[in-house]
Order: C-alpha cells, then sequence, then structure tokens
C-alpha cells in the first residue's frame, strides 16, 4: 500500500443530503478552501476507519451528471477523473443517494459506476423515506449495481460505522477495469434502468410526500405565498435589531470595564491611551456586532437547511426575471445580506454568464452584516426607540428601509446594465426544490461557528491593524497646545481635504475620516469614529467616558446622519469584495466598473438625502 | 396541450419537446432532471403575477422549477391516475 492517505470523495446530486453525511463522518475539523484557479470551495475533512486509519474526505459539489452545465459540475467531474489540479485522484467513491429520490438519483448514479472505480453507495435519509411510507430493500438495490450500499441517517449518525468499514474494504479491493466492450448507455436507457431498479428497491410505498405538498400549497400559494416571505424577512430585520441587545449590551460592558481597568492599572503615557483609545474601543466597538451577526447568520442558515431557500427562489423569479436575472439569483443576493462575499462566490451556481455578472455587480449593493455596525450605532443615536404599531418600533422600521433602499437600487441597477453592458438574451430558470427538512443543531451550530470565527478573525487582525493604524496617523504629529489634535493630525489633514469633495452631501471631517479606512472593511467606519473621538476627547476625561452615541448625536446633526446611512447603503465595498469580484471576473475590468458605479450612487444618494431632510427642516 | 396549459393537478405525459426553442444548456439540465420526451409529471404550482410564471411541476418524487419558456416547449397529455 501506498504511503500517500487515502482519499475518498462523497458524490451525489443537489439536495441528497451530502452535506449532513460529511458533517456527521467528519466532525468540526473541516477544512474549507478553494480549489486552484477556480472559486468552487473545496470541504475536505478527516475521517477514520474501523482501523484506525485517517482517510482524507472530500465533499463535491451536488452535481447531476458528469457533463458539466456549471462550474461546480465542472469540478466534481474532474476530480473523479482525477484531472483536478490540487486535488488527489479519490481511491473511493462514496455515491450518496437520497432514499425517497432513488429513481432520481440512479441515473447519475450509474454514469458514475459506469467508471469501474470502487465505490460504496449511502443511502441517505432513509429515515425521511420512512416519513414519506417509503420501505426500501437495500440487498435488493445491492445486488443490483454490484456495489454496497449502506442506508444512512446522517443527523442521526445511523450507519456511519458500516459506511466506514465499507469504504475501507472497497479501498482494498482491486479497481475494476474500464469495459471497454460495453456498448455506450444513453440516458433514456440509464432512465428506465433507474426505473426498474428504483421499483425493485421499493418494498411498500404509501402516500408520495404529504407533508411536503400541504407546506408547498401554502407556502408556494400564489397570493398568500409573497407575504409569507416578506413578514418572515421582515421578522428576521427586527430580530436582528432586538434579540440581539442584551447580548450587545454585555460584550459593550466588558469591553468598558476592559478600557477602565487598562486607565486605572497602566501608567499615563501615549503607549496606554494607545491601548485603550486604540484597541480597545476599535475592536471593542466592532465585537459588539457578534450577536447580530450570529442571528442574522442563523436565519439565514436555517433557509438554506429547511428547503425554503429554494421557496423563496421560486417566489422571487418573476420578479427577478422582471430586471433580466432569474430566481437563482436571488440565493447569492440574498447571502449578500450576511457578507458580498459568500454572496459573490454562491453565483457560480448561475449558468448563464450574462446573469452571473449582473449579480455579481449588484451584490455590493444587499446591505451586508459589516454595515449593521454603522447602521445599527447611527440609528440608536438618532433614531427615537418608539414603537410606531403593535411589535414594530421605528428604529427597526429604519434598517428595514435602508434594506429595502439597497434592494430597490439593485433592481434598478441590474435593469439599466441588463440592458447596457451585460446585455444578452433573457436566462432561464430551472432548478430542483428540495423536501422541507427540520435543521440539526449540530450543522446549524457548526455553520454558526464557521461564520462566527471568521467574522472575529476579521476583527482580531484586519480590524485589529486599521486601527491602530488609524491611531498613530490620528495622534501624529502631535498638536500644539490649545490646537486640536484630529486637524493637527495626518489623518486629519486628509479627512480636511476630503471633505472639501464631501461638504456638499453634509458630511464633516470625521464623516469623510471614517469612509477611509472603510474600504478596509466596513465595520471600521464604528471603530473609525470611536477612535477619532475618543483621541479628540482625551484631553477631557470626562467626555472620553461619554458613549460614541452621545458624542454622535452633539455632533451631529440629523440630516448628516440620514446621509451617513445612505451613503452606506451605495458605499463602494470593503477590499476583500472587490479582490472577489476581481477572482470571480478574472480581470479589474469588472471590479472597477463596480467601484466607479457604487461611488458615483452614494455620493448621489447621500446628497439628496442631505438636501431633502435639510429642506425638510429636519435639521 | 402545452405543459403551459396543463391545469394544475393533472398527470400527465410529455409527447413531444421542441429542443430547438431551448438554451443548450438548459435542455440539458432539463434531461438531467428526468424532463424528457415520456416522462410523467404533475404541474403542481404556478407564480403569482403577471404570467403566471414560473412553474413547479412535480416528477417522480422531486418538485422542479421551469419557467413558462420551458412549459411551451413542451406537449402533454394528460393520463389517468390508474394507467401512472
Amino acid at each position: 500500500m501506498s504511503k500517500m492517505p487515502t482519499v475518498a470523495a462523497l458524490v451525489g446530486n443537489p439536495n441528497a443530503g451530502k452535506s449532513a453525511l460529511f458533517n456527521a463522518l467528519t466532525g468540526a475539523r473541516q477544512k474549507i478552501a478553494n480549489y486552484p484557479g477556480v472559486t468552487v470551495e473545496r470541504k475536505a475533512g478527516r475521517l477514520a476507519l474501523p482501523s484506525g486509519e485517517p482517510v482524507e474526505l472530500v465533499d463535491l459539489p451536488g452535481s447531476y451528471g458528469l457533463e458539466a452545465t456549471s462550474p461546480d459540475e465542472e469540478v466534481t467531474r474532474k476530480v473523479i477523473m482525477g484531472e483536478q489540479v490540487g486535488q488527489a485522484r479519490p481511491d473511493v467513491i462514496v455515491l450518496v443517494l437520497d432514499s425517497s429520490n432513488l429513481e432520481q438519483h440512479l441515473v447519475f448514479a450509474q454514469e458514475v459506476l459506469e467508471l469501474g472505480r470502487p465505490t460504496v453507495v449511502a443511502l441517505n435519509m432513509v429515515d425521511l423515506a420512512e416519513r414519506d411510507g417509503l420501505t426500501l430493500d437495500p440487498a435488493a438495490l445491492e445486488a443490483a449495481l454490484g456495489v454496497p450500499v449502506i442506508p444512512t441517517v446522517a443527523v442521526r449518525r445511523r450507519g456511519l460505522t458500516e459506511l466506514a468499514a465499507a469504504i475501507a474494504e472497497a479501498r482494498d479491493k482491486p479497481e475494476r477495469a474500464q469495459d471497454a466492450a460495453r456498448p455506450h448507455v444513453t440516458l433514456p436507457e440509464r432512465r428506465m434502468l433507474a426505473h426498474q431498479m428504483a421499483t425493485a428497491a421499493i418494498l411498500s410505498e404509501t402516500a408520495r410526500h404529504r407533508i411536503h405538498a400541504r407546506m408547498d400549497k401554502l407556502l408556494l400559494h400564489p397570493w398568500a405565498g409573497p407575504p409569507i416571505l416578506f413578514a418572515f424577512l421582515f421578522i428576521v430585520f427586527q430580530a436582528v435589531f432586538s434579540w440581539a441587545t442584551p447580548f450587545a449590551d454585555a460584550i459593550d460592558g466588558g469591553v468598558s470595564a476592559l478600557g477602565d481597568l487598562a486607565k486605572a492599572t497602566l501608567p499615563a503615557s501615549l503607549l496606554r491611551d494607545l491601548l485603550t483609545d486604540g484597541v480597545i474601543a476599535g475592536v471593542g466597538s466592532v465585537l459588539v456586532f457578534l450577536p447580530q451577526i450570529i442571528i442574522l447568520f442563523f436565519f439565514i442558515l436555517t433557509m438554506e437547511a429547511t428547503g425554503y431557500m429554494a421557496r423563496a427562489a421560486f417566489l422571487m423569479d418573476r420578479m427577478m426575471a422582471g430586471v433580466g436575472l432569474s430566481g437563482r439569483s436571488f440565493i447569492p443576493l440574498l447571502s449578500s445580506f450576511a457578507c458580498a462575499i459568500p454572496g459573490i462566490m454562491a453565483t457560480r451556481s448561475i449558468t448563464d454568464p450574462k446573469d452571473r455578472l449582473t449579480t455579481i455587480l449588484i451584490a455590493p449593493m444587499m446591505t451586508c452584516s459589516a454595515r449593521l455596525p454603522v447602521y445599527a450605532v447611527i440609528i440608536a443615536a438618532f433614531i427615537p426607540n418608539t414603537k410606531v404599531g403593535p411589535g414594530i418600533g421605528l428604529q427597526g422600521l429604519v434598517l428595514f428601509c435602508l434594506y429595502v433602499a439597497g434592494i430597490i437600487g439593485a433592481m434598478v441597477v441590474a435593469l439599466v446594465l441588463r440592458r447596457s453592458v451585460t446585455k444578452g438574451a433573457a436566462s432561464g430558470f430551472i432548478m430542483e426544490l428540495p423536501k422541507y427538512q427540520l435543521p440539526t443543531v449540530k450543522d446549524l451550530a457548526l455553520g454558526l461557528w464557521q461564520r462566527a470565527w471568521i467574522f472575529l478573525r476579521r476583527a482580531g487582525t484586519m480590524i485589529f491593524t486599521v486601527t491602530i493604524a488609524l491611531w498613530i496617523l490620528l495622534n501624529f504629529p502631535r498638536a500644539e497646545p490649545g490646537q486640536d489634535q484630529v486637524n493637527a493630525s495626518v489623518a486629519g489633514t486628509l479627512a480636511n481635504g476630503l471633505s472639501v469633495v464631501l461638504q456638499p452631501i453634509g458630511f464633516n471631517r470625521d464623516m469623510s475620516l471614517a469612509i477611509i479606512p472603510a474600504m478596509a472593511a466596513r465595520e471600521v467606519a464604528v471603530s473609525s469614529l470611536a477612535t477619532t473621538y475618543a483621541v479628540s476627547a482625551s484631553d477631557d476625561e470626562d467626555q472620553a467616558a461619554i458613549a460614541l452615541g452621545d458624542q454622535l448625536k452633539s455632533r451631529w446633526t440629523l440630516p448628516m446622519a440620514l446621509a451617513f446611512l445612505a451613503w452606506f447603503v451605495f458605499a463602494p465595498q470593503c477590499l476583500s469584495t472587490i479582490a472577489v469580484a476581481r477572482r470571480e471576473t478574472n480581470g479589474w475590468k469588472w471590479p472597477s466598473f463596480m467601484l466607479a458605479y457604487l461611488f458615483v450612487l452614494a455620493y448621489a444618494a447621500a446628497g439628496i438625502t442631505f438636501w431633502t431632510a435639510t429642506a425638510a427642516g429636519l435639521g | 396541450m402545452t405543459l403551459d396549459q396543463l391545469p394544475i393537478g393533472t398527470p400527465a405525459r410529455i409527447t413531444a419537446v421542441d429542443w430547438t426553442v431551448l438554451v443548450a444548456e438548459e435542455g440539458q439540465r432539463l434531461r438531467a432532471l428526468g424532463i424528457d420526451e415520456g416522462a410523467r409529471l404533475t404541474l403542481a404550482y404556478r407564480g403569482v403575477f403577471a404570467g403566471r410564471d414560473p412553474l413547479a411541476v412535480e416528477i417522480g418524487r422531486m418538485t422542479v422549477a421551469i419557467r413558462r419558456v420551458h412549459a411551451l416547449a413542451m406537449t402533454v397529455e394528460p393520463v389517468s391516475e390508474a394507467a401512472a
């Protein structure tokens, strides 16, 4: 046996339950990266064989056939064939089939089995099939396919040991040579065989998926469906604001206490100021938003796991078609509410290149979670916390409006783009609507942890670095006695120059200053404001203790605050988004275009908001 | 009649598909999902807005969303429950 570790790959149709099986087999120790050259996610983890020997398990993108119709399917094909750069050819293929969808999934399964490679079949989600009144005979299927068939229930960890044993056994068996004499099997033939095999493997079958039909009847109802979707999305945004408050307050309290402790124990010096005003105030002001980000991701992951995300795509398709896109763009765009980076990466599932490009270009307009800290701090400071109706707070309503503004902006831009720079034939919408499923706590927790960790790592690295850099720029050169420290500093000089351009739209020096580091990561705007006000207040210890919200209230007018919010609806995205757009579009042309048009939109939106609000006497 | 004209809930069989009006990749995707000549399916749901687009068809134990343009390219004949 070679010294290289054994590689096994999970292969199957979309919605076969591959990811849940992958999570169950490998646990929390997963490596997520991209395949070189393409932006298809590579998920790998470790699985222990019964002998204790580790196997590298790779979760391949769901595919309907070896003839690829999307970059995802292309990666699956290449990995199976051993042609993918950066991925050893799998020694064992684990075919994952959805028990309640055998006839469909056996079509692709045959195509894979025809390769003659060591293969094991995981007959997944047998519990759901049983719930649907479907009793299966794994032995019959095993006889028909000629490879081991293991019934599994990933969420209940059923069949996992047996599957690992079967993988070990398949690995040690010699590879069957691909039968060259075998006549080429056509798709209709495979389909007929699949039908025969599925019929033979089904022992008894009662009424078809009644629960799903009943749920779809309501959720896809022509009149009830869309209001339910919008009501749900509205609840999500209300929840992001209200549920997070106690947790955010606790973190805020902890950060303040840490700052006070540092102030009390360390001797007064510039270094102490760097620690308290720079690091603790800056990183802390961003950390406060972790609860809100977790709540938002909780809803997005739940929508994905339950199967409601695909229904949302169905309901939104007509509307998306109106601006030249399809329901498929809805999922990447919805993910962009969490972060534009996974959103832009999720556009890989859009088959039409023009559709995909348009979706990438408008994705940054979906309000990402990094903008949430900016919105939250401004709204909390300037919008009164009053009720406008039962259960509807004014603050939540304003937040909802900001999200809607981004959506409307994106739709208008998509409409214009599809008639100009990304002109082309309207694309179609073909998509499987997966069965409804209860999300499992473990998969949800794992997903939330991965997202939270990315956010924390950003807070710990990029935001940390930017905050320190900004503090240094704000503190040097030192001001003469009686002179304002911010105005004397390098950053202040820069901001004063920039505010010549931004003054017409109501931005003061501090706002101009905040949007520079916000290019690195948008939430830095908040820490930047916190640092700026901490620095300018450092002569007056009493003022330094005033919360950021009160600082803003005393220094900004309402039209200025609204203009700042409007700026961030369209604000040019962070550097990471530009980088991912460059990678996805293979060049600087489209990211530059994106940057330019978003700057123009942000400037116009902030200006119009400021002038209108001033004219309306809100100042 | 075309799949677009099929009343909701009526089991039917696809008798012919005019692949020439469909984009090649879309045709391939439809076939991969089993939506092809001879397939039995039921129209399950339609969208709400103008054109009642898109459509959701039930094929086997799967529900698949397609657009009206795809349904217009497919000729279907209703089949009785007993035959299905």
